[in-house]
């Protein structure tokens, strides 16, 4: 624990991420966000995928600039390999947000954070997409995180920050809870 | 607050919808106890006197000690008197009830934050097939058909239940959010006495943090065991509840889907737990404690099978009844003040209404952690009365 006369510097403006939820108490419209994608076929199972603009705050707004995301199938699948597979994507969204979670939590609680790493595994039965057995679904059996953090601090505020983490994590509540889906054919 | 104004001699009515105690009487289950020891059910100027201080009430031994106490204050109780609105008036508010017209100065709302169980929205997708049962609506495993049963929460009232239906011989299936682990006893001490010794129950609504948050925490997974054991997750499995996660929806097909997330809710649980221990491990030792109480130690970890269902079928007769034991919310729909917050609580400062002359008493964490409590009444009467015995000197006409 970052002692009474230091403040842990995670790099996460907390003050910023405070201020901001007293003004959306205040002020629930603003805090409807819409974030969005696009993306385009490419060849094969090979699609390109743009982030750009997204909506909060009571208007468009824009990232700093495109982001782009090449997703195919491996090489086993007889497919090209031009990019990560959709389920990685997917397990790259739940790093990524528990892993900006314990960032933020981390500074707010002032501890200190040395290197914060977290290797992913979902387990997936083919028989689920490939259609061999209705019985198996087509996603994930299970996701499995794995932190390794090394930080100023106890164990148990260590474990407390992971847990802190999914309590608030955008992904782990889409991923574990469920989520409408409407897909329609311009 | 009676026995306050009494003291006061402010003129006052207390209405009651039926008799006194009539929560305990007709909205509760048959075996409940409260969760707090007999020393500690304690109202002004009447304590316990009974030969088992450290037992837990029943309940008609809760209603005795309720109506005893308003016979011994001679508390002026209108019974069966049912408050169908409350309104400014000219010189205060008016208060209409189905026994006639009250014309008021002030008012205290004591009809406490426990008047309506709170039901999911998605029971509307639970199969005719089924039969269900708020915590309000039930008394006892004898009223259930024979059967699986689904118990939705396990707070205070969820693990009791499910403990006295799982024994009853009907398997049950526990879903479980967000709960607040604590041990009935711990270092040979109730936990009670613990927050009561330590100071954590007189913790002032204006201390905290984050009292929006405080106010809405679930109740403590604590019961009044008669062996004082502990009534957590780990017992539940031990007797072979099956733990599900959070009841995230249920499809048009009847089935019934719970959030992968019951691994992070139980560390959550276990590690609010620990701090709570941590808290008083500190204070005992700071307060000359630790060579007289048994030494410090901590629970095993909340276990959670590998792969928790994820997913129940209840139209294929496996669970034949669900208890909703998913928390309560008051009832104000007689309250015609503009005093509500966008979520429809009442907004107050410790207690005091945002509409002069109005108090409110017996929410959580109204005043202080322990307002919810019996022995909360006290203090938080104690307060108010004056507040309100100043405001009508200021006031008078």
């Amino acid at each position: 624990m970052a002692d009474a006369s230091s403040i842990a510097n995670n790099g996460v403006n907390v003050a910023a991420l405070v201020a901001a939820r007293e003004e959306l108490t205040k002020a629930p419209a603003a805090a409807q966000f819409k974030w969005r994608a696009a993306c385009e076929w490419k060849d094969g199972t090979h699609s390109h995928s743009t982030v750009e603009g997204f909506y909060g705050l009571g208007q468009e707004q824009h990232h700093k600039r495109t982001f782009t995301f090449d997703a195919d199938h491996p090489e086993l699948f007889a497919s090209e390999d031009k990019g990560a597979t959709p389920v990685e994507y997917v397990l790259v969204g739940l790093a990524s947000c528990l892993t900006a979670g314990i960032a933020a939590v981390a500074q707010y609680r002032n501890i200190q954070l040395r290197s914060v790493t977290a290797t992913l595994e979902g387990d997936m039965d083919l028989q689920g997409i490939l259609g061999i057995d209705d019985d198996v679904r087509n996603g994930f059996g299970g996701i499995k995180v794995t932190y390794k953090i090394d930080a100023d601090a106890k164990r148990e505020d260590i474990e407390a920050l992971v847990a802190q983490s999914q309590k608030r994590s955008a992904v782990y509540d889409i991923v574990t809870n469920p989520t409408n889906v409407t897909v329609v054919v311009d | 607050m009676s026995r306050c104004l009494c003291e006061r001699s402010i003129d006052h009515v207390v209405l009651e919808r039926g008799e006194v105690a009539h929560t305990w009487r007709t909205e509760r289950w048959d075996s409940l106890r409260l969760l707090t020891p007999n020393w500690q059910s304690r109202l002004p100027g009447v304590g316990y006197r009974g030969p088992d201080p450290d037992g837990y009430r029943t309940l008609p031994e809760v209603i005795d000690f309720i109506t005893a106490y308003a016979q011994a204050i001679s508390a002026p109780v209108r019974p069966h008197t049912r408050v169908t609105s409350v309104r400014r008036a000219e010189a205060g508010y008016l208060v209409r009830t189905d026994q006639g017209d009250w014309s008021c100065r002030t008012v205290v709302i004591a009809s406490g934050a426990f008047n309506i169980a709170c039901v999911p929205g998605v029971a509307d997708h639970v199969p005719r097939s089924v039969t269900t049962f708020t915590t309000q609506q039930y008394r006892n495993p004898d009223q259930l058909p024979a059967g699986g049963v689904l118990v939705v929460g396990a707070s205070s009232s969820g693990t009791q239940i499910a403990n006295e239906i799982h024994r009853s011989g009907r398997p049950v299936t526990l879903s479980v959010g967000e709960h607040i682990r604590a041990p009935r006893m711990y270092r040979g001490k109730d936990l009670e006495w613990w927050m009561d010794a330590a100071g954590i129950l007189d913790e002032r609504y204006d201390q905290v943090d984050d009292i929006g948050r405080a106010r809405r925490v679930p109740s403590l997974q604590l019961a009044g065991t008669p062996d004082r054991s502990t009534l957590d997750l780990n017992a539940l499995t031990g007797i072979g509840v099956r733990l599900v996660g959070r009841l995230a929806g249920i499809t048009g097909s009847g089935k019934a889907q719970f959030a992968g997330s019951l691994r992070n809710m139980c560390a959550l649980s276990d590690l609010k737990m620990n701090r709570l221990l941590n808290l008083i491990d500190e204070w005992a030792q700071t307060n000359g404690f630790d060579g007289m109480v048994e030494p410090s130690h901590r629970l095993p970890p909340t276990v959670v099978e590998e792969a928790p269902p994820l997913a129940l079928d209840l139209a294929n007769g496996e669970i034949r009844t669900i208890i909703w034991a998913t928390g309560y919310r008051p009832d104000y729909s007689w309250l015609e003040l503009p005093v509500f917050d966008r979520k429809g609580m009442v907004r107050h400062d410790g207690g005091v209404v945002s509409s002069q002359g109005v108090y409110l008493m017996g929410v959580p964490f109204a005043r202080r952690r322990k307002s919810t409590l019996i022995d909360g009444a006290g203090d938080d009467a104690r307060d108010l009365s004056d507040h309100l015995a100043l405001y009508l000197r200021r006031n008078s006409a």
